[in-house]
């Protein structure tokens, strides 16, 4: 006889998916690694894990793509890596993966589903950090090596952050809302489970000065998606990401911030709102056209 | 491929927004993203399937860029080349029907 699933509920940005599986060290592992998102809201998801022996974690190009089920034209993702593979049936909302205990491995599963679901409901993960200033969410993109993990390390002690590696954002009424997310990077931190409107993006570049300067939204649009994660091979929801990214670059200023690695780029940054706006609808030079 | 017969067409596999006089494309097969110039755009957007390339310089390019015929035909069948070869544009001898996503 199978032994018993136990499960953790883990919501990361308003989203409960429940994890389920029947080893007990794993189930520990899991809710040490998402502590602070642990949830007891009725999950929207439900992933099964089977664990497999031990496999290396993997650089190997991930893939996910739709596939035939067993209910005719129905199709369940598949996403696969060398060290784990996931099936999972977006119209139920259960999927299996099975893996090794890696927490890494666990990480990226989660993180690709969560792309899929937010690319169905108007968000993004943005490869940013970001965190909380004065209620407002402020996010700092960039290449590995730009500042995301600085920025965060030269915050001040009043400043909620979110993450320093993968930033959860959603629709909301008045524009974007960003999440808290356990991914972390270099900090090895997680964030706080919690959100705030969005005020900012900043493409962060190290200078020897610090200073805010305009993007054309064409630059804007062309840097944000260079930066979304974002892995299915499915035409329509690469269609609806793009228009998502253009909404987003319509309805939030997205900057490019200099900075001297020091902690006076906070000042630059607390006192945007004051000095630049809140500028909805300042990026866009043009309406963007469906083609 | 003679040059007078190259006839080009948009992927289905691909997603595409103008924004302030640039094309933003993004391939669904691998997700990677391109941005087009003004003249590459003009090229793009013509991309029927049916109408020869060297129509489409002569009368989306020459007539509205300040351009030399011969460069620019040239310019325009490397760009093609380089978006054939990332799965943006289908490019023949012949012409094509558009394909359905």
């Amino acid at each position: 006889m199978a032994a018993p699933r136990k499960v953790a509920c883990v919501e990361i940005g308003g989203i409960p998916i429940a994890l389920s599986t029947c080893d007990d060290r794993f189930l520990d592992l899991l809710r040490q690694r998402y502590n602070g998102f642990l949830s007891s809201s009725p999950p929207e998801f439900e992933l099964e894990f089977d664990l497999t022996d031990t496999v290396p974690v993997s650089d190997d190009d991930v893939s996910v793509r739709r596939e035939d089920n067993n209910e005719g034209n129905k199709k369940d993702w598949l996403i696969e890596r060398g060290d784990f593979c996931a099936r999972w049936n977006p119209r139920t909302g259960q999927g299996r993966v099975r893996q090794n205990a890696n927490p890494y491995s666990l990480d990226s599963v989660l993180r690709i589903l969560h792309s899929l679901i937010l690319a169905e409901r108007g968000g993004f993960l943005l490869h940013a950090a970001s965190a909380i200033c004065g209620g407002r969410a402020y996010l700092f993109s960039g290449v590995s090596g730009a500042g995301k993990t600085t920025m965060t390390r030269l915050a001040p002690a009043n400043i909620t952050l979110l993450t320093d590696e993968i930033s959860y954002l959603r629709p909301s009424a008045d524009g974007y809302a960003a999440f808290g997310t356990p991914f972390a990077g270099e900090l090895a931190r997680a964030g706080e489970n919690c959100t705030a409107p969005v005020s900012a993006l900043f493409f962060l570049e190290q200078g020897p000065e610090n200073r805010v300067d305009e993007l054309t939204s064409a630059e804007a649009l062309r840097r944000l998606m260079r930066n979304i994660l974002f892995f299915a091979e499915d035409h329509r929801l690469v269609e609806k990401l793009l228009a998502t990214a253009c909404d987003f670059v319509a309805r939030v200023p997205i900057r490019r911030l200099t900075f001297y690695p020091d902690a006076r780029v906070w000042e630059l940054v607390r006192n945007f709102d004051r000095d630049f706006g809140r500028g909805f609808d300042r990026n866009f030079q043009g309406v963007p056209e469906h083609v | 491929m003679s040059e007078n017969c190259i006839y080009i067409a948009r992927s289905s596999a691909i997603a595409a927004r103008a924004l302030a006089g640039e094309m933003m494309v993004m391939n669904s097969a691998d997700s990677t993203f391109f941005t087009l110039n003004e003249v590459a755009t003009a090229i793009f957007q013509a991309a029927d399937g049916h109408t020869p390339l060297r129509e489409i310089v002569r009368e989306k390019i020459c007539a509205q860029f300040d351009v030399d015929p011969e460069q620019a035909q040239a310019d325009a069948e490397q760009f093609v080349a380089e978006l054939s070869g990332h799965g943006v544009l289908i490019v023949s001898n012949h012409p094509l029907a558009a394909e359905a996503p």
